[in-house]
């Protein structure tokens, strides 16, 4: 994996979840980056919160931006198949379990697959957004993020920050690897290379069951 | 039937100071740009502004602030009630200095109260925010469990004022909304005693056929012209 960075690294993986007819809302950020490497003919679609089932290419085309974004309020458009909708609808979907898979975030994941992501009490309160509903309704939950912030572990015994939803997470890709939230805690399913079980235990604040 | 349409100037003499006023828009689009505009500059304030968000500074056309972020900017804000703040800046200073109160509420559980307040609904049941800090919001009225799972009771959110923007709006109100404009636009219209709607383009009672009007002209009772655009 020379020449690549985390980032990429845990994009590239995030989108070997992706199946065949998925109905799929990515994060603002890195998760979105996983777009960029699903396989040729994988046929999905990607929703936006905001109202956009089947969300377009990436678009530098501003012309229109006045009424067509996504969920990030970028220049953005619906593909051919795909349709606008309202807030209220488009959380209807989410919360109503016609997301397949929602790909986020975190500041910490804990494992029982707690998840705190929205807020940092007197340091950073941007508000939960559509994140709330988005783990809450998805079938499957995948957190992708860089293993430790400065090293600090943000896999944990227990979250520490006000959650976003209680026991949520199924799966936290991260550049070391993938580690599943099962029912007798965390499950740590692949290691990337240059990395060893030990590494990644060591970066991590919870027993890992190493299969 | 009643032609709907009045100068923006109009429209801004309609809304009292202290008004609790819903803005339809997802960091500002689908904000009705050119009567907040006209509000921004009106001196008018204490407003109640229930609001996905903040909007943000810049944005696409050349604003130093986009949408609503203006009326934040001139400090015509008491109350907001919103689920993100985090592109706009001056949400988190002017609560921190005291100068606004800030109610937080998930996106859709959002959307859903307002829908409620709309249709005549005591209040939502969502399974969004149990085990959360949402269990303490001014919204929620605690737990309520259904077939063993526990869901947040979300009371209605309603308004004095509900100001949306179309793409074509009639002249007696229908609408049609282009992209992603629609947002929380579709459920505002429905949720408060007088809404106003922008029209980037007035069209003809007809030229909007029935099949694709997304609000109906019965939520309606003010059309203002707007910035026109491709």
């Amino acid at each position: 994996m020379e020449g690549k960075s985390a980032k990429e690294i845990i994009a590239q993986r995030v989108a070997k979840e992706f199946k065949q007819g998925d109905v799929i809302n990515l994060g603002i950020g890195l998760p979105t980056l996983a777009a960029r490497y699903m396989p040729e003919g994988m046929d999905v679609f990607l929703q936006a919160e905001n109202g956009i089932v089947g969300l377009g290419a990436v678009t530098d085309d501003t012309s229109d931006q006045l009424h067509i974004v996504d969920a990030g309020g970028q220049p953005s458009i619906a593909r051919p198949g795909g349709s606008y909708i309202d807030s209220a609808t488009s959380f209807g979907l989410i919360r109503g379990g016609h997301v397949d898979v929602t790909v986020l975030g975190a500041l910490e994941v804990d494992e029982k697959g707690n998840l705190a992501n929205w807020i940092i009490p007197g340091k950073m309160v941007p508000g939960m957004g559509g994140a709330m509903d988005l783990v809450v309704g998805a079938k499957k939950v995948i957190i992708a993020m860089t293993h430790t912030q400065k090293g600090a572990p943000k896999i944990l015994k227990e979250c520490t920050l006000p959650l976003t939803a209680v026991g949520v997470v199924d799966m936290i890709i991260t550049e070391m690897g993938v580690i599943e939230v099962g029912p007798d805690g965390l499950v740590l399913t692949e290691v990337n290379e240059g990395y060893t079980a030990e590494d990644v235990q060591a970066a991590t604040a919870a027993p890992l069951i190493v299969i | 039937m009643i032609n709907k349409v009045i100068p923006v100037k109009e429209a801004v003499e309609k809304i009292p100071d202290g008004a609790t006023i819903m803005f339809g828009g997802f960091m500002g689009c689908g904000n009705a740009h050119r009567l907040i505009g006209e509000l921004a500059g009106s001196g008018k304030g204490g407003f109640t502004i229930i609001s996905n968000d903040a909007s943000m500074p810049g944005g696409p056309i050349g604003d130093e602030h986009y949408g609503i972020a203006k009326l934040i900017h001139n400090r015509q804000v008491k109350k907001l009630i919103a689920t993100h703040v985090g592109l706009n800046p001056e949400v988190a200073a002017q609560e921190q200095a005291g100068e606004l109160e800030l109610v937080l509420i998930p996106q859709g559980s959002f959307a859903e109260m307002i829908r409620a307040g709309g249709a005549g609904l005591g209040g939502v049941l969502t399974p969004t925010g149990v085990g959360t800090l949402v269990e303490e919001n001014p919204y929620a009225e605690g737990r309520v469990a259904v077939d063993g799972r526990d869901y947040l009771l979300m009371k209605p959110l309603t308004a004095d004022i509900a100001i949306i923007a179309g793409y074509y709006v009639d002249k007696i109100g229908n609408v049609w909304y282009k992209g992603t404009m629609r947002n929380f636009s579709a459920v505002m219209a429905t949720a408060a005693d007088v809404v106003i709607a922008e029209a980037a383009h007035i069209v003809e009672v007809g030229d909007i056929v029935p099949e694709n009007v997304m609000t109906s002209s019965i939520f309606v009772d003010y059309v203002v012209p707007g910035l026109g655009g491709a």
